[in-house]
């Protein structure tokens, strides 16, 4: 196992008074992809948006517990700092919609400073690159981001995620609103991600974190139920929900 | 429960349908009759300035001689409205410097910064303000400037502060409301990579809403251009050139209000002049900006 990037300790995340996940202790490999299952509203999503700090951005929400980063309590750092530490795809592809598909890669390194036109071009390419979409919109990078199809748009805001430099890349169910051929090249390219990036994925899909997934977690009810390996989770789960799950009775 | 016979079960359907014929026909008659109740008034109007002022905004040096004082010989045939097409001009403007920035930062405070009420408490305000008589900003603005500044109660400033009054409460609610209609996830993913709140509303949010903020600008200048009530003790009215931005001005609105009270014909003549330049200015500045704003929208995709 690669050394830990990213764990949370004691984490609980509040909608309000309601507790969304509770006490969630997990470890995030440096380098290599975990998936989150678990049935609709057992808090995977809410567990992500805790990792980047983007739960607390909704009213009345509020996170208790730890979450290091390098050993480092993020909940203690600058948010906006953090966030460009760990970059985030959302469920669906929200590209920005005033703008073309070189701003939207460029996005971050724009606002967070005063780039080179030299440099600024070297990370459009290498993010559009990395995220395989460069070979199909080499030739209209200037066109609206809009002009995309969905799989196409997620992929850009993988690529606009990518420009920022991250070291961690949350992806939020990133194929739930793509059809299978999106969701193949994305699910390629995570893998191809994992070289260079520690990758956190929640998916509804468990086809898909056998795919894609080195590491596991199974959440239900806001509680982390297994953490382990991929295949040993899919193969030898050790807790009796998690098998019920994985074949299937229940979610 | 017994059904009703075969042809009883058809009169009943026949007279059901008669009737709700006739009624739907006379809805339609009455929306009808409605409808010219609505339409008569503009178009009378804009018939009245094209019949009375049509011959007048054409005659040489219309836009710029100063108005003509009164004369009961029926051969004064001089006409302008210089300084009051000048005089509306800087006044909207300065207005318009005023209220634009204060409209849209309480917008944004409002929509984005929605601390404790603060944002309801800004839009409740703003609800208010539009309803409250424009004569009032006005006297209100005096008011308060005769008390203190006695010098400049008459002035530009006084006069852009009372039509600031008016802009601002249009600006702050469609500002508003062309905010929220910005997608959720575009927030998000902004802040999710790691760019700050501010930088997020200005530079993307707002930009985002821009076809919805010059929408309500424009809307809010164009009120404020055909406003008399609120400069009446303010900008108080001029028959000359712009003297400077601390001495009272001419208005088109107040030329309007004066001339048409006035019992010599030359000078109600040039007010249909200025009605009609009025009007027009509005209609084109109102339907080239509707273009400009739908191109606006189509390049950003149709949001």
């Amino acid at each position: 196992m690669n050394p830990i990037k990213l764990r949370t300790e004691h984490l609980t995340a509040f909608y309000g008074e309601k507790p969304a996940i509770s006490e969630v202790k997990l470890d995030f490999p440096e380098r290599a992809v975990s998936a989150i299952i678990g049935p609709s509203g057992c808090g995977k999503s809410t567990l992500i948006r805790c990792l980047n700090r983007m739960h607390e951005t909704v009213a009345r929400a509020r996170v208790e517990g730890q979450v290091l980063l390098d050993n480092e309590d993020i909940y203690q750092l600058d948010p906006v700092r953090v966030r460009r530490r760990i970059g985030m795809v959302f469920q669906k592809p929200n590209p920005f919609v005033t703008m073309s598909i070189y701003n939207n890669v460029s996005a971050a390194l724009r606002f967070n400073g005063r780039p080179s036109r030299e440099e600024t071009d070297r990370t459009v390419v290498r993010s559009l690159q990395q995220a395989a979409l460069w070979d199909e919109v080499k030739d209209r990078v200037d066109a609206p981001a809009v002009s995309l199809s969905g799989g196409q748009q997620q992929r850009l805001c993988i690529a606009r995620a990518l420009a920022a430099e991250p070291e961690v890349l949350l992806m939020d169910e990133p194929c739930s609103a793509l059809d299978p051929i999106a969701t193949a090249k994305i699910e390629e390219l995570v893998g191809k991600l994992k070289d260079e990036y520690t990758v956190v994925i929640v998916t509804h899909n468990m086809q898909q974190a056998a795919r894609v997934a080195d590491y596991t977690a199974f959440m239900y009810l806001g509680k982390l139920i297994e953490f382990g390996p991929t295949e040993e989770l899919f193969e030898r789960p050790k807790d009796t929900l998690t098998e019920a799950y994985i074949t299937g009775r229940f979610g | 429960m017994s059904l009703p016979t075969r042809a009883a079960h058809r009169t009943f359907v026949f007279d059901r349908h008669a009737r709700r014929k006739l009624f739907s026909h006379g809805i339609a008659v009455l929306s009808g009759l409605t409808v010219i109740a609505v339409l008569y008034p503009l178009v009378s109007i804009v018939y009245e300035a094209f019949a009375l002022g049509g011959s007048v905004i054409f005659q040489p040096g219309f836009l710029t001689s100063v108005p003509p004082n009164a004369c009961s010989s029926l051969s004064c045939n001089t006409v302008g409205i210089g300084p009051d097409v000048q005089g509306t001009l800087i006044v909207v403007a300065m207005a318009a410097g005023i209220s634009i920035p204060v409209g849209v930062m309480a917008a944004i405070f409002a929509s984005e910064y929605r601390a404790k009420g603060v944002g309801r408490a800004i839009s409740f305000t703003a609800d208010v303000l539009t309803g409250v008589p424009s004569i009032i900003c006005g006297a209100f603005v005096y008011g308060y400037f005769v008390v203190y500044y006695p010098q400049i109660a008459y002035s530009f400033y006084t006069g852009s502060f009372a039509l600031s009054a008016i802009m601002i409460p249009i600006i702050v609610r469609t500002t508003e409301e062309a905010l929220r209609v910005v997608p959720n996830a575009t927030r998000e993913a902004a802040l999710a990579l790691g760019i700050s709140k501010w930088k997020a509303t200005l530079r993307i949010v707002l930009v985002a809403a821009l076809p919805g903020v010059a929408t309500g600008v424009l809307l809010a200048i164009m009120r404020a251009s055909g406003e008399a009530a609120p400069l009446l003790f303010t900008l108080l009215g001029s028959n000359i050139w712009f003297q400077g931005f601390n001495k009272e001005g001419a208005a088109m609105p107040l030329l309007i209000y004066f001339f048409a009270l006035s019992p010599y014909p030359n000078q109600v003549k040039v007010a249909w002049g200025a009605t009609l330049f009025l009007l027009s200015l509005i209609l084109i500045v109102n339907v080239v900006s509707r273009l400009l704003i739908h191109r606006m929208r189509v390049r950003m995709g149709g949001v």
